[in-house]
């Protein structure tokens, strides 16, 4: 055992630990943009695809250098894009609706809204 | 050490610190995208710090830039196009798709190495990570392909098992494990191979026994497993941004593959060898013991439209009949009438971990007004009407006592609401096959319908009603 792979695994082991610190904190609600937050992360592995390329000469040494690049690269690229797509759907408050109405402002308005219309009781 | 090297390595360093940050700021709805933004600059970081590694190289072949540069353009044009079109309801395929890819390159990585290693001798260690890199890349990479059928409804979502069908996943297993410590005595490339195709086989076998209701679980456990697939493909290449990378996703897979199968009740090793079945549309049967009152699309109306406090509890069938967007109206006019309307969201309503309120943020619902199960629970005492769309194991009384298939399995407390209204196509069964006891509980409405139109149905009477 080489003094490099005992790094290493002190690396692994301490990176793990603070995985399960930060991520026991995310709510439920997140859970979806958390885990394809995650995949994102995991699209790291696009540098290792890459590193492929450096000593690729041969024909598998191509094909695996192509076929890793291609995998990864789907994997960080979709993996940003979802996530920034669903979290861009969380929103404090409701957006008001394009249609004609005012922003609504609970009982008033609703009565408002009943008079003008059909005007039956409420 | 030289400068280069110091430079690139700390550039690295920071990037992981851009992946901690990102995930720490995950932990509430308002920083989230800041944290996704985060994690997105430290990727970037990363790989330009790699392409800087490439280029200082030298050593690249025009064909090896061809092959590259080809791969990363076709690959990242898939992953955008995907993520653009995909619906909210599909969620769990595409991430599980990310998760074969993500998988599948990680063990290629290893697999390169120890080619091109293994005619000037490759060191123990180095074995030792290829080959668990391999497994638990290859069976990530089969496996999740399966799940993400199974989601699509490509493959049969039931569970499926042929004669010998354990056997089969059982050899699978065996061969790969045994050719990897044989591997470590005497590394040769065909063994590798012979591994490669048995782990395939294993993830296979091992998610087509698998009903569609447990998938939840199935996606955090290779959500893990690709994690720690790309942290041994660090290990391998001596990478630490892998290293750290891989780990981070292989406990949050880990975090939510516990939290999954406890809000279910069952054990992992329970959940992989097979689920109870499908469940999504068990057969309709007449209604157990005890009375059922079914109402109509007026009454509950009625009920909605004068109550003060309303928890709507929405299930998979919500999603299945994509009425998402017709509950989420419903309630904007019950609001705009003055009542308090929140969700009460059950860990695993949908098919992955929190997918329930993804598809509700997309509707347009506030996500102040998504509670989880723990939060909600003591509010439903005070509820004038808790109403349910699609749900049904999560909200059976059942689970409170010994003795049932899901006796304590954590619920919501629907029953404890003052009045409760069901939409339900049918009296049928949900996942664990068992009857609900709430729709006999003599505060429950039934309005059998599908959600959809149903909530079309309500909101349409509400209106007329209120004017």
């Amino acid at each position: 055992m080489t003094p490099e792979l005992l790094t290493d695994i002190a690396i692994f082991v301490l990176a793990l630990l603070v995985g399960f610190e930060v991520i026991s904190k995310v709510p439920a609600t997140l859970h979806t943009p958390l885990m394809s937050a995650a995949n994102s992360i995991h699209g790291i592995v696009l540098a290792g695809a890459m590193l492929i390329a450096v000593t690729a000469n041969n024909a598998l040494g191509y094909i695996l250098a192509f076929v890793a690049a291609a995998f990864a690269a789907m994997n960080v690229v979709g993996g940003y894009v979802v996530t920034e797509r669903m979290l861009k759907m969380f929103r404090k408050a409701r957006t008001p609706v394009p249609a004609g109405k005012p922003p609504a402002q609970v009982t008033g308005n609703g009565q408002a809204a009943a008079s003008q219309s059909t005007g039956s009781k409420a | 050490m030289s400068a280069f090297d110091w430079i690139t390595q700390l550039l690295y360093v920071a990037a992981a610190t851009c992946f901690v940050l990102g995930l720490h700021l995950m932990n509430s709805p308002a920083t989230a995208r800041r944290g996704n933004q985060v994690s997105m600059a430290g990727m970037v970081l990363a790989i330009g710090t790699t392409f800087a590694l490439v280029i200082h190289a030298g050593t690249v072949t025009a064909t090896g830039w061809t092959v590259m540069i080809a791969g990363v353009l076709i690959g990242s044009g898939a992953g955008l196009y995907l993520a653009r079109t995909v619906e909210m309801t599909a969620m769990p395929q595409l991430v599980s798709l990310f998760n074969a890819v993500g998988g599948g390159a990680a063990a290629l990585i290893a697999i390169n190495d120890y080619v091109k290693l293994a005619g000037s001798g490759v060191t123990e260690s180095v074995t030792i990570f290829t080959i668990l890199d391999v497994l638990i890349g290859a069976v990530t990479f089969s496996g999740s392909i399966i799940a993400a059928g199974k989601l699509q409804g490509l493959i049969n979502s039931a569970p499926v098992t042929f004669p010998g069908s354990r056997i089969a996943n059982t050899a699978a297993a065996v061969v790969g494990i045994g050719g990897g410590i044989y591997m470590i005595a005497t590394p040769s490339v065909p063994t590798l191979i012979i591994i490669i195709l048995a782990a395939l086989a294993f993830g296979v076998t091992m998610v087509m026994p698998i009903g569609g209701a447990d998938m939840p679980v199935v996606i955090s456990l290779l959500n893990a497993f690709t994690g720690t697939a790309v942290a041994m493909a660090g290990f391998v290449i001596n990478n630490w941004a892998l290293i750290i990378a891989g780990a981070l996703v292989g406990a949050s897979g880990s975090i939510l593959t516990k939290l999954m199968a406890d809000a279910m009740n069952r054990s992992l090793a329970n959940i992989m060898i097979g689920g109870f079945g499908t469940g999504d549309t068990g057969p309709a049967i007449e209604g157990p013991g005890g009375d059922v009152r079914s109402i109509q699309a007026d009454d509950a109306a009625i009920q909605l439209a004068y109550a003060q406090k309303i928890i709507i509890v929405p299930g998979y069938g919500l999603a299945a009949a994509q009425a998402q967007h017709q509950v989420a109206e419903l309630a904007a006019l019950l609001e705009e009438r003055g009542a308090e309307v929140s969700y009460a969201i059950h860990p695993v309503a949908g098919r992955m971990p929190g997918h329930m309120n993804v598809l509700l943020a997309e509707a347009n619902v506030p996500y102040p007004q998504l509670k989880e199960m723990d939060e909600i629970n003591p509010e439903f005492a005070r509820a004038d009407v808790a109403l349910v769309i699609g749900a049904n194991d999560v909200t059976n009384p059942a689970a409170r006592r010994p003795g049932t298939a899901i006796s304590g399995m954590p619920i919501l407390d629907v029953d404890q609401a003052k009045s409760i209204i069901v939409i339900k196509r049918s009296m049928g069964h949900g996942y664990a096959g068992i009857d609900n006891e709430l729709y006999v509980n003599p505060k429950t409405s039934m309005f059998f319908a599908d959600a959809k139109s149903a909530l079309t149905e309500l909101t349409a009477a509400v209106k007329t009603l209120v004017g």
